[in-house]
């Protein structure tokens, strides 16, 4: 089983896929549930404290903006966890309120970054594109699956 | 360091509390079905039925039985995915925030919208079924486009 980071980071569609196929997917939403149920760090609403855009500076440089940095200490460590990757580019719901777009830019641009088996494909639109999607990412898991037994 | 302290807790208390989101996007299956399935299987556990689905919490084995559960009554068009706050949780529900989508809602909206797509696709992979050919129109050139533009003025 490998950890495979997804993005868009917190996608229903990708999270399902990565389990479905015998996977773990590193995704958004667990690392949010550390955050707000973590006994001990306690900055409501969300638990983000003055500690986040400090641990951000490993993945950003210290003149980005805090919100980049900030987001960064969630996603940098999933993508230093990640053993293989799904990219979906052009996902219609990552502009706007997924966050912003230079977190997104960056985030895939570390993902690029690490030598882990990568898949990249388009946002689905039709049903012809939603079968070839499937079948790309399902093959893709498949393939990690082999090496692993190798 | 914050793994380490929830590893910490989780140690102490023996019990990692999970919320997952069961999306149906079944025709066959409705919400309600899956409910009462979860009530019929007498396990303690938290439920909550939604319109695109239901809210399963509680401990991490026991809400991973349960959703297996639930994606076997049609597996190809049930969804299933984790999801940070617990039911009801201040900081999201709608009904402390004075109504109003929670956040986080629209982009489900969106994906819930792709799974009809997403699950036949999912049917035509079991059945072998390769995928069509696709011939995607291509990104028209920057220099072409300022060629467009300089040549209407």
């Amino acid at each position: 089983m490998a950890k495979v980071i997804i993005y868009p980071i917190n996608s229903l569609i990708l999270s399902d896929l990565v389990e479905r196929f015998g996977h773990k997917p590193l995704a958004m939403m667990e690392k949010i549930k550390e955050k707000v149920n973590t006994v001990g760090v306690d900055s409501p609403p969300l638990n983000i404290t003055a500690v986040e855009p400090k641990m951000g500076l490993k993945y950003a440089a210290v003149e980005v903006p805090a919100g980049v940095r900030g987001r960064m200490a969630i996603v940098g460590p999933m993508i230093d966890e990640a053993e293989a990757a799904i990219i979906v580019n052009e996902a219609s719901m990552a502009f706007g309120c997924m966050g912003c777009a230079r977190t997104n830019e960056l985030t895939k641009y570390l993902i690029r970054q690490k030598n882990i088996p990568i898949l990249e494909a388009e946002y689905p639109r039709s049903e012809e594109e939603g079968q070839e999607f499937v079948y790309k990412i399902a093959e893709f898991l498949r393939s990690l699956s082999t090496e692993e037994r190798t | 360091m914050l793994s380490s302290v929830t590893e910490g807790i989780l140690m102490n208390n023996e019990e990692d509390i999970i919320t997952k989101i069961v999306v149906i996007g079944s025709d066959s299956v409705l919400p309600i079905d899956a409910a009462m399935k979860v009530y019929e299987s007498e396990i303690s556990i938290t439920i909550k039925e939604t319109c695109f689905g239901t809210m399963v919490t509680g401990p991490r084995t026991v809400v991973n039985k349960v959703v297996d559960e639930l994606r076997a009554m049609d597996k190809n068009h049930i969804f299933v995915k984790e999801r940070g706050f617990h039911p009801g949780d201040e900081r999201r529900c709608r009904s402390v925030r004075g109504g109003g989508p929670r956040p986080g809602f629209h982009y489900l909206r969106e994906e819930v919208q792709m799974l009809p797509i997403i699950g036949k696709a999912l049917d035509a992979y079991d059945k072998h079924i390769p995928p069509t050919e696709i011939h995607r129109a291509k990104k028209i050139e920057v220099k072409k486009l300022k060629e467009i533009i300089e040549s209407n003025l």
